[in-house]
């Protein structure tokens, strides 16, 4: 299967690559929410986090890692760099489909944007939680 | 010389054919292109004595008599063959009887799908199947097979090699086994059949001193053609009889009918002579490359383990998986080298590697094993390259991979609950 060159450019050069601390710090910093989803198992695990800059509600910046194949990886990368400066509200508009499209991503890959856009709701959620915020959206479909 | 990219690590998969068969094959699509079938004119007389010589030719690199030898399509179609046909000749009760009553069959979880697909099919007609369980180290022992045969068991499949690790099951033990529960039992109405496609023409192979009554292999494995292999059928102690699978012509002793693909059976012939004298020096090369390769990325990557047994395996194939970084995206970093992955990804479905799930391999490191597998014209080179190429390539991906952070970090990923997809 060959890969779009969109995916060989996000795989190759991965934007936002890191994390904002170790897992306990992170999960101390109330700025910070984490996205873990997926499973080892079934060979891919991503993981999104999002500081958010609390008087605006606006994502400053945004880091992912992943366990995964090319696709996984640059889904991923790609919802960092888009999810960056947007107002909370508005990365939780990012559908799946634009990863989807964006990267041309065949049918057998579209798990991985899924896990994309589900990683980018879960680190807001962690995020609300930290600061007791009550969820505007409703909570991703269960896959 | 400069290397070649990209660099062939999957011999394992199929081989090139080696120059010296393609020209002993030219001939025999141009001027002796005759039916081998055709036993009144010259053109047949040229096709048959082709046969015949690569006949003799796979019989002296298998040990037995070229009486003995059924050319096939392939180790699929022998696979299928030995399989069917002995469970068919064998059976205690005619099809359509209760399940589990034709008879019982062994063979073992981690069999290639051309053993497996066949035994699934016997057990959908009636006969009860043992699949064997494989120990960690992944190798199959006659005790085993000893303590699962019963007085209906009528076929015992075992292959010789494990085509993804590599480990080399005691064939000639389960065969002297079988030999001795005959005579102690009085019954000749049980078969051994194993599947040789990675072991014939890469180790020393005799049936008569290994005691197997049935041998699949195929050509393109041994620097052959595709679509040519051969299926050993044992003619004494005991005559192994089989239910043709394929009938019309009657050819091969009415086992395989079918004109005989005579450019394929000639270039299997000359695979298998060349294989003959030079199988030796290949695998003790080929075994210190291996070597080389394994203990150099152990030793340069942590979390990096050899699937299979320490010393039984085959020479040129090696699996090796690293912990927390995911094999296709692995192969992705390292696509100028060709070699094969465990992983759900490189298949249609979403399982990891059965094989390595048999050994008890646990799914995160089933995900991330590679099987890098050398043949007879890899070099120091090709290995040298392959090894650094694949540290690179797990260091860099071990930088993304959040996995590889909770390890660091100390925490267990296997006692961590994932949302499941």
């Amino acid at each position: 299967m060959a890969y779009s060159d969109k995916v060989i450019n996000h795989y190759e050069n991965p934007r936002n690559v890191g994390s904002f601390g170790t897992t306990s710090e992170v999960k101390a910093r109330k700025d910070v929410g984490v996205g873990v989803v997926g499973a080892p198992e079934c060979g891919d695990v991503m993981q999104i986090q999002i500081q958010v800059d609390e008087a605006t509600n606006t994502i400053k910046d945004a880091k992912f890692k992943c366990f995964g194949c090319g696709s996984a990886i640059a889904s991923s990368s790609l919802a960092t760099e888009w999810i960056k400066g947007r107002s909370i509200e508005d990365a939780l508009k990012l559908k799946n489909t634009e990863i989807v499209q964006e990267l041309s991503l065949p049918p057998v890959k579209i798990h991985c944007s899924v896990l994309a856009e589900d990683s980018i709701r879960a680190a807001i959620k962690d995020w609300q939680t930290k600061n007791a915020k009550a969820a505007p959206a409703p909570a991703s479909a269960a896959h | 010389m400069a290397l070649k990219l990209p660099v062939y690590m999957d011999h394992a998969a199929t081989t090139p054919c080696d120059p010296r068969v393609v020209e002993a094959m030219l001939p025999y699509f141009t001027e002796k292109f005759g039916n081998s079938g055709s036993r009144n004119h010259k053109f047949g007389w040229e096709a048959e004595d082709g046969a015949e010589a690569a006949r003799e030719q796979v019989a002296a690199l298998l040990g037995c008599s070229p009486k003995e030898v059924i050319f096939t399509s392939g180790a699929t179609e022998g696979n299928n063959l030995a399989i069917k046909g002995a469970a068919e000749m064998y059976e205690r009760a005619p099809a359509g009887s209760a399940a589990g009553t034709r008879g019982h069959v062994i063979t073992v979880m981690h069999e290639h799908k051309a053993v497996l697909d066949p035994c699934k099919r016997l057990q959908k007609e009636g006969f009860d199947v043992t699949f064997l369980q494989p120990p960690e180290d992944g190798v199959i022992t006659a005790k085993m097979v000893k303590d699962a045969i019963r007085p209906d068991t009528v076929l015992v499949s075992v292959m010789w090699a494990n085509n993804e690790l590599g480990t080399i099951n005691e064939v000639p033990e389960i065969g002297r086994m079988i030999r001795e529960y005959r005579k102690a039992s009085g019954r000749d109405d049980i078969v051994f059949h194993t599947d040789a496609t990675q072991w014939v023409g890469k180790m020393s192979t005799n049936v008569e001193k290994d005691a197997v009554d049935l041998l699949t292999f195929s050509g393109h494995k041994l620097y052959g053609p595709k679509g040519v292999g051969a299926l050993y059928v044992r003619r004494k102690n005991p005559r192994v009889r089989l239910v043709a699978q394929l009938e019309g012509g009657g050819q091969e002793r009415g086992f395989r009918s079918g004109t005989l693909n005579i450019s394929g059976i000639v270039g299997l012939g000359k695979a298998c002579e060349i294989a003959m004298k030079e199988m030796d020096a290949d695998a003790a090369r080929l075994l210190a490359f291996r070597k080389k390769m394994e203990s150099e990325l152990t030793s340069r990557l942590e979390v990096c383990k050899v699937n299979g047994h320490a010393d039984r395996r085959l020479p040129h194939i090696a699996n090796i998986s690293f912990g927390f970084v995911e094999g296709e995206g692995l192969m992705m970093a390292i696509k100028e080298i060709a070699c094969s992955s465990g992983s759900a990804c490189t298949s249609a479905s979403l399982e990891p590697s059965y094989v390595l799930k048999a050994l008890g391999v646990g799914d995160e490191l089933a995900h991330s094993s590679l099987r890098l597998s050398m043949g007879r014209w890899t070099t120091q080179e090709q290995v040298d390259y392959t090894i650094g190429k694949i540290v690179e390539a797990v260091n860099k991906l071990r930088m993304l991979s959040p996995l590889w952070d909770m390890h660091k970090e100390g925490i267990d990923i296997s006692q961590i609950e994932w949302a499941q997809h």
